[in-house]
């Protein structure tokens, strides 16, 4: 029987390699409509790699993906898609503004037609989400790194995606721009967005989390509702009390993995 | 001015400067957009196997040069995207390669003259004919309607490539096309400023124009008119001083990039004086002292009288 409406993401037995390495050896990820799903593991266990898989980026040696209930081949849809790659630097060798930045955010939807009012609209919106509007005219040069990272999100929102994926959006971010990631995620859940995030812990995202697949070496170690407190858990010495003790050999199994 | 204009071969010579001058940097914006500033040079080296091959055959050696160039464009380009470790080596290959190939077919043909190559290398814009400016329109033409109708997508693609394919743009076929522009740009611009100087049309007028610019559109409107102009003045200085024109548009160009670089900082102060600024006019809060103990001595060259902990924060 299948569900009334597919999910955002199916990825299934994933297997790919890199540079002859093999990274993904049999990865199974779904996320669903209106899901906020965290991709958590230590560095090189697979995680960028997925992301990478689920935008078409990195080919399937084996398995399959599914993007809204459509294969990857016949998936044509990339309006409904908002991607933020890991970055360090929204600028390139040439000035650009702000706001022609997250204009491209819009090409799916207008392609060769001229770039419309309701395409300034979307990205007058996507602005003002993550609080950037007044830099509109700025050069993203001259920015701070999280603001950087808020425009690459804004450049994602622009197409009023129905699924976000984001790799590593909380790297080298100021305090006050995760607050307004927090928020922008909010916003999109509520508009029925699914989230697909790529974490190195959950930190303050971490009530917006449903669901933390966690991968060791490239294989799903953990598929569950996100652990409390994971950074705080994998600090030395700290006094692990566990509020409620019917999961706690799940928290136990999970913070070794992490770890 | 009058008496220079009067001439066909002077007006064909102007008429080829402005087309050189808008399509070159149009083209080079987007290079110097993905850091591959240097790969009209490239190109360059390349050509000259097409135009030895021209003389070899007889042939138009600029129909050769852009046949050529397409191809050595499109093995850059597959080369780029793979990805490839070793890929500077593999162009450093391409590029050695098609300039020795060039001077060898030459030496071969039976044009071998010592000044045949010659105008290739420089340019030789005061012996344009009516048939190659023709050839020149058509190309340049077909290269500004590229380069600007696509503005958006290339935008997009040379600014973050991985985030354009995600939006179902098609990011290689875009690429090929930008690179088999950049090709035909070079062979356009090689009877004006030669094939060693191309890369300087392509690069100077946008390093000059994003002195001044913050965003992506000036800086083309900006290049493209610094290209026009430098081009124009070029080639009338090279009429009045009898000096080669390619080299003076060159000059002309890094002149114009270092006086833009000299007002960029003024400018850019002059801009923020209008904007509001929050922030205090100087640091006056007063830091709680540390360790009052100390209080006098770091900072100070006297060793006499400094606390017997204070050398470690010299």
């Amino acid at each position: 029987m299948t569900p009334p409406t597919p999910p955002a993401v199916r990825l299934h037995d994933a297997v790919a390699s890199r540079g002859g390495r093999p990274v993904l050896r049999g990865v199974d990820l779904t996320v669903r409509p209106g899901e906020v799903v965290a991709l958590l593991g230590a560095n090189g266990s697979g995680k960028s790699t997925t992301v990478k898989a689920v935008t078409g980026a990195v080919p399937l040696e084996h398995g399959g993906l599914e993007l809204f209930g459509a294969p990857l081949a016949r998936f044509r849809a990339w309006h409904r898609i908002g991607y933020v790659p890991q970055r360090t630097t929204a600028a390139s060798g040439v000035p650009a503004t702000v706001r022609e930045v997250v204009s491209t955010g819009r090409l799916p939807l207008h392609r060769l037609l001229p770039f419309r009012r309701a395409d300034r609209t979307a990205v007058d919106r996507a602005l003002a989400a993550v609080g950037m509007l007044d830099r509109a005219g700025d050069g993203v040069a001259d920015l701070s790194g999280g603001q950087q990272q808020r425009v690459l999100i804004a450049r994602a929102l622009a197409g009023s995606p129905d699924l976000l994926i984001m790799d590593e959006p909380m790297a080298g971010v100021d305090a006050a721009s995760q607050q307004v990631l927090a928020d922008t995620l909010r916003a999109e859940v509520a508009r029925g967005a699914a989230v697909l995030l790529v974490l190195h812990e959950l930190g303050p995202l971490e009530p917006l989390i449903d669901r933390a697949v966690v991968l060791r070496d490239g294989c799903v170690a953990h598929d569950g509702p996100p652990v409390p407190n994971t950074g705080l858990h994998a600090l030395p010495g700290h006094d692990h009390v566990h509020p409620h003790a019917d999961h706690g050999h799940d928290h136990e199994r999970i913070r070794g993995l992490l770890s | 001015m009058t008496e220079m204009l009067s001439y066909d071969f002077m007006q064909r010579a102007l008429i080829a400067a402005v087309l050189v001058g808008i399509t070159a940097p149009a083209v080079g914006i987007y290079l110097v957009q993905r850091r591959q500033a240097l790969m009209g040079d490239g190109m360059g080296h390349v050509a000259m196997t097409g135009v030895g091959l021209g003389f070899i055959f007889q042939t138009s050696p600029v129909w050769m040069a852009v046949l050529v160039c397409v191809l050595g464009a499109v093995t850059m380009e597959l080369v780029r995207s793979r990805g490839n470790q070793r890929g500077d080596i593999a162009l450093a290959m391409l590029f050695y390669g098609g300039m020795a190939c060039g001077k060898l077919l030459v030496s071969k043909s039976a044009q071998a003259g010592a000044g045949s190559l010659e105008s290739y290398l420089w340019g030789s814009i005061l012996t344009v004919s009516p048939a190659d400016l023709a050839t020149i329109a058509a190309l340049g033409a077909v290269v500004v309607a590229v380069t600007l109708g696509l503005r958006r997508q290339l935008f997009a693609i040379c600014q973050d490539e991985d985030f354009a394919k995600v939006t179902g743009v098609p990011v290689r076929l875009l690429n090929l096309l930008l690179a088999v522009m950049a090709a035909v740009t070079v062979t356009v611009a090689m009877r004006v400023v030669g094939l060693l100087l191309v890369s300087a049309l392509m690069v100077v007028p946008v390093a000059a124009a994003q002195q001044l610019t913050r965003s992506f559109a000036a800086t083309q409107a900006g290049a493209i008119a610094v290209g026009v102009i430098v081009a124009l003045a070029g080639v009338t200085g090279s009429y009045q001083l009898d000096v080669p024109s390619g080299p003076a548009i060159v000059l002309l160009a890094i002149a114009v990039f270092a006086v833009f670089s000299a007002i960029a900082a003024p400018l850019a102060r002059r801009r923020h004086r209008g904007t509001p600024d929050a922030a205090p006019k100087v640091c006056d809060v007063r830091l709680p002292d540390p360790e009052p103990a100390a209080t006098g001595a770091p900072g100070r060259a006297d060793a006499a009288t400094r606390a017997p902990g204070a050398g470690l924060a010299q």
